[in-house]
């Protein structure tokens, strides 16, 4: 099926951004959602920061912040406490103050985002639960230093948080564990003005979704049996973001937003959709 | 040479920024073409796009020369 294309920056009331600033960790290439979160907050008029991790995404990262004139803040690993704070100390000095974090990272042993959740290690959980999870909260540390007269922290979940998703395993405890979170930085953080929402995006074929086991699957199922009948785009999870960390939101806290086709009110396969299998096993 | 080849080569020469002549059968993406291994994953998302295809996992994992990646490529879209 066609996917609809992104909206012009004409259709997005314009400048709705403007005069805000914020940083993006977590853009690998032109397909991660971060990316289309990016491109739908600077269509709305907001400057931009970016973070990249190590040298073979800097060099992806490079070209793009280019393409939106957005600042390279530099390198960040989110295990690597220095980093972090070097990143802040940075936006610090550049900026002053800052309007938005838009946080979209995870990560998890490969080997362990395929067959079953049971036979996670204690390393693998403490790891993908420290980047997946933990990380947003040290971004919110320290961004909430940056934020004196309010602001908005977004992060990127998925229903495999909710219900049970075949191989999404350790990652979807860890975004449990982030959506909780969620809850717990809004009632903290909203007497300083500060909002924090997540975004469960629908599956969306990223370079990091090319990591879970029967991927093609999961997005055809959804394709077949959303309200909408469809999947999103990182397009349409980037204009919810931008409306999210934007004023016309200011009213919302602690809400995870379904982008995801409506797929999260379905409770079995319609009879209607296609009998499909497992690519390269049908 | 044939279409498959010439379309495969293309979106190597594109995606890698490697000179043209490099891109031969037995090229191995990593070792010759200097890709990373963020850059073969790209490849064969890249691949599947351009020739509507899925590559399965297991699948993708035998392609490490372009030549494997033509002779993949002829196979499925032969099917």
């Amino acid at each position: 099926m066609t996917q609809p294309e992104s909206l012009t920056p004409a259709q997005i009331t314009p400048g709705f951004l403007t005069g805000k600033r914020g940083l993006v960790m977590g853009v690998a290439n032109n397909r991660s959602i971060a990316w289309g979160i990016a491109k739908a907050l600077h269509s709305a008029g907001a400057e931009l920061a970016f973070t990249y991790q190590g040298e073979s995404l800097e060099k992806r990262v490079r070209p793009l912040a280019k393409e939106l004139d957005a600042l390279l803040v530099g390198h960040c690993d989110v295990t690597d406490t220095a980093t972090l704070d070097a990143i802040f100390e940075t936006l610090e000095k550049t900026w002053g103050t800052i309007d938005f974090i838009v946080h979209c990272i995870a990560f998890s042993d490969k080997d362990q985002l395929t067959g079953r959740y049971v036979d996670t290690t204690a390393e693998n959980f403490s790891n993908t639960l420290l980047i997946s999870c933990y990380s947003f909260t040290a971004v919110a540390q320290r961004a909430e230093k940056l934020m004196p007269d309010g602001g908005a922290m977004l992060t990127l979940t998925y229903y495999g948080a909710e219900k049970w998703m075949p191989h999404y395993n350790v990652m979807g405890v860890a975004k449990a564990a982030l959506e909780a979170s969620v809850l717990y930085l809004a009632a903290d953080l909203g007497e300083k003005n500060i909002r924090i929402n997540a975004i469960s995006a629908g599956p969306i074929k990223t370079l990091a979704a090319s990591g879970i086991g029967d991927f093609r699957y999961i997005l055809k199922w959804n394709e077949y049996n959303a309200p909408l009948r469809r999947t999103v785009t990182i397009e349409e999870v980037g204009e919810s973001a931008a409306f999210l960390v934007s004023p016309l939101a200011r009213g919302i806290t602690g809400e995870i937003l379904h982008v995801d086709a409506g797929y999260h009110v379905v409770g079995m396969k319609n009879p209607l959709a296609p009998d499909i299998g497992v690519v390269g096993k049908e | 040479m044939s279409d498959v080849a010439e379309r495969v080569k293309k979106i190597v020469i594109e995606h890698l920024g490697v000179d043209a002549d490099k891109v031969v059968d037995d090229a191995n993406f990593i070792e010759d073409l200097g890709a990373d291994s963020l850059d073969t994953v790209e490849l064969v998302m890249a691949f599947e796009e351009e020739f509507g295809v899925e590559i399965p996992d297991d699948a993708a994992e035998t392609i490490v020369t372009v030549g494997d990646a033509i002779r993949f490529l002829k196979k499925a879209t032969a099917a």
